[in-house]
């Protein structure tokens, strides 16, 4: 991880940068999202840092805190050995106005990666040369990885087919009792002669 | 009927062209799970490809939300379903990491093993399915056979052949059995007979070399800001193997090497993997010496690992350690953290967000292969449909977790 | 390995609509020539690698030709999760299949959905089509694939596409087996 990181953003952005923290030995920059992309930049760009391998872009979701969600960046440093985590806040606890700018001119990595946080989260990233979803269809209403979303609510492509059609039962029911089936695992052998 | 004159100008004959779109996939003979890519084609050359995936997107990420920490053990399997153990133990050391343990010796030397004989099932299954596509169906059987006797240890280690969720939080289900150093000293030289002999079929001939020379090249620096790792990014020429960048485990005590390309092209990712199954058998030699014969495998820790069954039944301490366990699941410390080893594919990292609860708030995977699947459009543009094959198959791109 | 009772009872009448010498021919070259329509798409597909692998060798069994139109197949083997945006493909291939075709749901994810019980996995493939035979297994043993193959079979064979239940059969290894346990006291047979 780079304290240096840390503290080179902390002297160009000075106030933009909103904390900074070393949890478990991962040292974390959180900036506003207006800097976005300069932070980006800069850490590319910069000699002494020179992050040029994109790690991961996601979102996390806390739907008691305003702003709602956090966008998460890690870039790791090739020559230097280092790494670095970027995070940004953005959106109001309905879940609207997160918006915040693309990292594609940064690194190209990043592509695929908003494009799936914007498919899970709806973070929309401004200046995404294509921002659609990734992971689902494109008939899909709503992010499902947002905590409001309910996990087992379904929207299928191919209507299911009903017992009329199927013409029969489509539940699956075990059709055996408890003393049928195979008897290893179920019963103990007893030996038939004593042996 | 006049014959057409042949020495015209392009520009003088006027046939009405427009680009042929040819869709391929999801459901295909290559084997890699589904993956759709819809090209534009100019005759056989493809001006535009847009990859989708996300065929088998299986909703990994909220599911880890919905049980404790140590029910994202089967999950985590059905990732990178080729290399199981490597999801396991990249999982585990990401939540030892929260939680402040360090697993004992024996453990971290049978988690190499374990990891170890994943990666060359992970290797030769990449390797025997790219050599299937191009229709040398034999070095695919020969490897197919070698993969099971590694399967075969795993079965007797694990239980299962191939989705174990034998990690846990602070150690592994079970300690190693009796057998396991002779199992891996017996079938490593039988594994490496079998990489030679499909070797010696495919690395001299001229149709398969000339199908993999010089298709799908990249550079070590497009590579690496479109966020390659592994073994597609060691073929660029940059060698960056987390085994010897950031070690983990016990990899800064044993000896291997790490099998750099030149080219970048499809042939030395290629030849990287079975490069890599050398090293890894290596590795497995010097661990299944270093193992120790005894000792316990998981931590002493009563928050977070699982009481001996006899305590269960005798003590009240362990009954109640296990049924908060259980029930409520590990309360891995408030905070987040990312943690990363080296995976089948590249650099598996787990980015985990925990409220203290032994419910996970976020389990986030930076799958390795997502990233290298972004570059696939990049080298298939310009270059001829059945360039597609090979190119596909050397990124290895494994649809569980790619599509998480 | 002691006699294998293998011939399976399906509920319904045994003699199915195989009732003319021509029909039981046909059903007997049908069903040792299969041909395989593997729409694989997850872990399942590893198992399906090494039942076509050179241990566990499904080419014993007549089914080893992998065709991969859905116009030349007869038999769809769904290896594997379907997510919702999967399934109009599957419906698709089914649909471009010519009778006789048969269906074989190979794995848990694709019998019930796993445990994936989400926004975006199939639960089973019946809901989307007509199964004939369910292989469980989370990946499914070759082994027990090879016991869905064998019943796919014995379909064929009599001509039953009804739904049925596969009766308890004989235990293969029952009476060869003795556990030689001294300490424990034997637990009496529940009956």
């Amino acid at each position: 991880m780079s304290q240096l990181a840390l503290d080179k953003l902390k002297a160009k952005f000075g106030a933009a940068v909103v904390e900074t923290h070393s949890q478990f030995g991962d040292d974390t920059a959180v900036v506003e999202p207006g800097v976005w992309r300069a932070a980006a930049e800069f850490l590319r760009d910069d000699p002494a840092l020179d992050f040029n391998l994109f790690v991961d872009l996601c979102a996390v979701d806390f739907p008691k805190r305003v702003p709602r969600f956090e966008v998460v960046l890690h870039v790791y440093s090739f020559a230097r050995r280092q790494r670095v985590r970027l995070k940004t806040r953005v959106g109001d606890e309905e879940g609207e106005g997160c918006e915040v700018d693309s990292l594609v001119p940064v690194w190209t990595g990043a592509n695929w990666f908003e494009r799936e946080t914007f498919d899970m989260m709806g973070i929309v990233f401004q200046g995404h040369p294509d921002l659609r979803r990734i992971l689902l269809y494109p008939e899909f209403v709503g992010h499902p990885l947002r905590k409001d979303y309910p996990a087992q609510k379904t929207q299928p492509l191919v209507a299911y087919r009903t017992e009329e059609e199927a013409g029969t039962i489509l539940d699956k029911l075990a059709p055996f009792g408890g003393d049928e089936g195979m008897a290893f695992g179920r019963k103990f052998y007893l030996p038939k002669d004593g042996n | 009927m006049e014959p057409v004159d042949l020495d015209l100008e392009e520009g003088e004959l006027e046939l009405p062209s427009e680009p042929m779109h040819l869709n391929m996939g999801p459901s295909h003979p290559a084997m890699h799970g589904t993956v759709r890519i819809v090209l534009e084609l100019s005759g056989e050359t493809i001006t535009k490809a847009d990859v989708q995936i996300g065929y088998l997107h299986r909703g990994f990420e909220k599911m880890c939300e919905r049980g404790t920490w140590t029910q994202v053990f089967p999950y985590a399997d059905r990732l990178n379903y080729v290399s199981p153990m490597l999801n396991n133990v990249g999982f585990a050391l990401a939540v030892e990491k929260m939680c402040g343990l360090e697993v004992p010796e024996r453990c971290q030397w049978y988690r190499m093993i374990l990891g170890e004989l994943a990666r060359i099932s992970d290797h030769l299954t990449c390797d025997a399915a790219m050599a299937m596509e191009l229709g040398a169906i034999t070095p695919f059987l020969w490897l197919m056979k070698g993969r099971e006797m590694v399967w075969d240890i795993l079965e007797e280690e694990t239980g299962a052949r191939l989705t174990h969720s034998f990690g846990r939080i602070g150690g592994m289900a079970k300690p190693p059995t009796d057998g396991l150093k002779e199992m891996v000293r017996g079938s490593l030289p039988k594994i490496l007979h079998l990489v030679e002999e499909a070797e010696a079929m495919l690395l001299k001939n001229r149709i398969f070399l000339d199908r993999l020379e010089n298709i799908g090249v990249i550079s070590a620096a497009d590579a690496m800001a479109l966020g390659w790792t592994g073994p597609c990014l060691r073929s660029t020429g940059a060698a960056y193997d987390i085994r010897k960048a950031h070690p983990y485990l016990k990899y800064d005590e044993v000896d291997f090497e790490v099998p750099v390309g030149t080219r970048g092209d499809t042939l030395d990712r290629f030849l990287v993997r079975l490069g890599e199954i050398r090293q890894s058998a290596k590795i497995l030699l010097q661990c299944a010496d270093r193992l120790p014969e005894s000792g316990p495998v998981n931590c002493d820790d009563p928050r977070y690992v699982l009481p001996d069954k006899n305590d269960v039944y005798t003590t009240i301490e362990g009954t109640i350690q296990h049924f908060k366990l259980v029930m409520e699941g590990a309360k891995v410390p408030a905070g987040e953290a990312y943690s990363y080893t080296e995976g089948g594919n590249g650099e598996l990292g787990f980015y985990l967000v925990s409220d203290g609860t032994g419910t996970p708030h976020r389990v986030r995977i930076r799958p390795p292969c997502f990233a290298i699947t972004q570059g696939l459009e990049k080298l298939v543009t310009n270059r001829m449909l059945s360039d597609i094959i090979p190119t596909f198959g050397s990124l290895n791109m494994i649809g569980g977790e790619c599509d998480h | 390995m002691g006699e294998l009772n293998r011939s399976v009872t399906l509920e319904g009448s045994e003699s199915g609509f195989a009732t003319t010498k021509l029909d039981a021919l046909l059903n007997w070259s049908r069903k040792y020539s299969l041909f395989n329509y593997p729409f694989v798409t997850a872990c399942c597909g590893m198992e399906f690698m090494a039942v076509s692998s050179p241990r566990y060798d499904f080419a014993r069994f007549g089914a080893e030709a992998p065709r991969f139109s859905p116009r030349q197949s007869d038999l769809l083997w769904v290896v594997g999760t379907i997510s919702q945006r999967q399934a109009p493909v599957l419906r698709r291939i089914y649909e471009q299949m010519m009778a006789p075709r048969w269906v074989m749901a190979f794995g848990t994810c694709a019998s019930c959905g796993g445990f994936y019980d989400n926004y975006t996995t199939v639960p089973g493939i019946d809901k989307i089509i007509p199964t004939d035979v369910y292989v469980p297994g989370c990946p499914p043993r070759p082994e027990a694939v090879f016991d869905g193959l064998l019943l796919i079979q014995d379909k064929i064979a009599s001509g039953v596409r009804e739904p049925s239940v596969v009766k308890p059969r004989a235990d293969p290894v029952a009476g060869l087996v003795q556990i030689r346990d001294t300490k424990v006291k034997a637990k009496e047979k529940t009956k």
